[in-house]
């Protein structure tokens, strides 16, 4: 049961997006971010849906599979979309009760807002389809390494990050094998309301806990006679790295649309005015 | 040069001596097997071994380099490797191919040299084909073989196998054990191999049989293994063929003791003919 929850959600194709530079891909996101703030009227959010379109279609990712992760803020973007109907301070006003009152700007808008939600939540889960978790590390280590000058521990981070996602298949397997045991001696997991629920994983969280920190002991074993030295450098070699992450043709190409995108959503915010 | 010496050890983990005034010495390319029943001391060794512990008393050498030494820390990792118990317990990356790449990245040699690290090291344990597979995916004895290529790519003298089997199937625990001495016997590789399986000990040049933090047998395999009625009270019991052979003496066949297969149905054959004689 538990070993169907993929963790990230790599959706493995191979495909232009899929070998882009995972650097290329975090810088693009945290771009794109900045684009859907800075697009101010709905020909800006045009573009911005336009190249979201674009690379889904290069990424050979379901779109209904994208339209999954639209699911989890639903209720969120809903929520915000009634609040900004009811209390935006608009000027044509349609209907009004008490301190209520619905505009035309006030649903404009929200409308406004949905979509931006949308997309923004849209184009990072692409990010995770395209990317395995591994390459995500690897490009935010690379990107995080101007931090060493600050000699912030860039290198070890990501090794974390690394140990973190290999833990997590063990865990899960873990997991079933206590949830099984503690089934085979008559606990109920299903039933109950919440209160008893949530009382009934304390005894799973218990020996997880245990065994997670006795398999972190050995794993510190393993890696020290593996000679990791961590910070202690007394007599050990500087570390090197095998993987490298090599900017291709194909992240030009990408660049290139990026720059299309920015320039579009700085344009249409130039020339076409605000929203209201 | 000896690969391994223990000079009048002793280690406690704070209450009783865990290894007691112990000395052992291991040759360069020898196999040695190390057996014991639980909490006989034997994984306490294998740990003192590359300096993960450090002896209370007594001293000990890898290659005449001091383990109590700081500085000497490093170069006898690069030359001892350990391979633990728990297959699931010792890879550090979601891939095989960067599992096997942490420890060369560690010891720092240079990109083009750690791709050759790795292809060596998959091909000696016979796990080419999973370069690019994900550990998680992999058997249990896959996953101590990637393991085994892990500490490889090291290219150490000495190997250790704290238990490296005993959680593993027949058949990973086979694939395991036919590694382990083709790296002995081909690439003249030191193995301690730390167990508590007889019949792996009979692929070692040389048994040493630990209680109580003390040796207290010594001697080939086959040597070890004739003083049975020893072994069971130090709760070790004799592989499956030396007690056939046992039997076969105690019900009236004078057989040979023999711990080969072959032979022992030879002599079978043979006490079988001359009896109908």
């Amino acid at each position: 049961m538990l070993k169907d929850v993929s963790f990230g959600q790599y959706y493995p194709v191979d495909s232009f997006v899929h070998k882009l530079d995972p650097r290329f891909k975090l810088l693009c996101l945290i771009a794109y971010i900045a684009m859907i703030f800075v697009a101010a009227n709905f020909y800006g959010l045009a573009v911005c849906a336009a190249f979201f379109l674009l690379a889904v279609a290069a990424s050979r990712v379901p779109f209904r599979k994208i339209m999954r992760s639209v699911k989890g803020i639903l209720f969120i973007a809903a929520f915000s979309a009634v609040l900004n109907v009811f209390f935006y301070r608009g000027e044509t006003v349609y209907a009004e009760w008490g301190i209520f009152r619905i505009t035309y700007e006030g649903i404009i808008f929200s409308i406004f807002l949905v979509v931006r939600l949308f997309l923004l939540v849209m184009f990072s889960s692409l990010l995770t389809y395209t990317t395995t978790p591994m390459a995500l590390t690897d490009g935010l280590e690379n990107l995080l390494t101007p931090l060493k000058l600050l000699r912030l521990p860039v290198r070890e981070f990501a090794l974390v990050m690394s140990i973190t996602l290999r833990m997590i298949p063990t865990l899960m397997d873990e997991t079933e094998r206590i949830m099984n045991a503690q089934r085979a001696r008559g606990a109920d997991f299903e039933s109950g309301g919440l209160i008893k629920r949530v009382r009934a994983i304390v005894p799973i969280l218990i020996p997880l806990m245990t065994s997670a920190l006795r398999r972190a002991d050995e794993l510190g074993d393993a890696m020290d006679s593996r000679c990791y030295m961590g910070t202690y450098t007394a007599g050990a070699a500087k570390r090197t790295k095998y993987k490298k992450l090599a900017f291709t043709r194909r992240d030009l190409i990408g660049l290139l649309f990026a720059g299309a995108l920015i320039a579009g959503v700085i344009l249409t915010k130039v020339y076409l005015g605000s929203l209201l | 040069m000896n690969a391994i010496e223990f000079h009048n050890v002793s280690f406690s983990y704070g209450g009783s001596f865990a290894i007691r005034n112990l000395s052992l010495t291991v040759g360069e390319g020898e196999f040695i097997a190390v057996l014991g029943h639980n909490g006989s001391g034997k994984s306490t060794l294998a740990r003192l071994c590359n300096g993960l512990l450090e002896p209370d008393e007594g001293w000990i050498d890898i290659f005449s380099l001091s383990v109590g030494k700081r500085r000497n820390l490093f170069t006898i990792r690069k030359n001892v490797g350990i391979v633990f118990q728990n297959p699931d317990n010792q890879a550090v990356a979601s891939i095989v191919e960067d599992d096997i790449a942490f420890g060369a990245e560690n010891i720092g040699l240079a990109r083009e040299e750690i791709g050759r690290r790795i292809d060596f090291a998959l091909k000696a344990v016979g796990m080419e084909a999973y370069r690019h597979a994900a550990c998680s995916r992999l058997s249990g004895g896959q996953k101590q073989r990637v393991a085994i290529a892990g500490v490889l790519a090291l290219d150490p003298k000495v190997l250790i196998l704290d238990e490296a089997t005993a959680m593993l199937d027949p058949r990973g625990r086979r694939e395991v054990m036919d590694i382990v001495t083709r790296l002995n016997r081909e690439q003249g590789r030191t193995v301690v191999l730390i167990t508590h399986f007889m019949e792996e000990a009979l692929r070692a040049d040389r048994a040493v049989v630990m209680n109580r933090g003390e040796i207290v047998m010594q001697g080939t395999p086959s040597d070890i293994f004739e003083r049975h009625e020893e072994l069971i009270t130090y709760n070790l019991a004799l592989p499956r063929i030396g007690c056939i052979c046992e039997a076969l003496k105690q019900g009236g066949l004078p057989v040979g003791a023999t711990l080969d297969e072959e032979k022992l149905a030879e002599e079978i054959a043979q006490c079988l003919s001359r009896q109908n004689d």
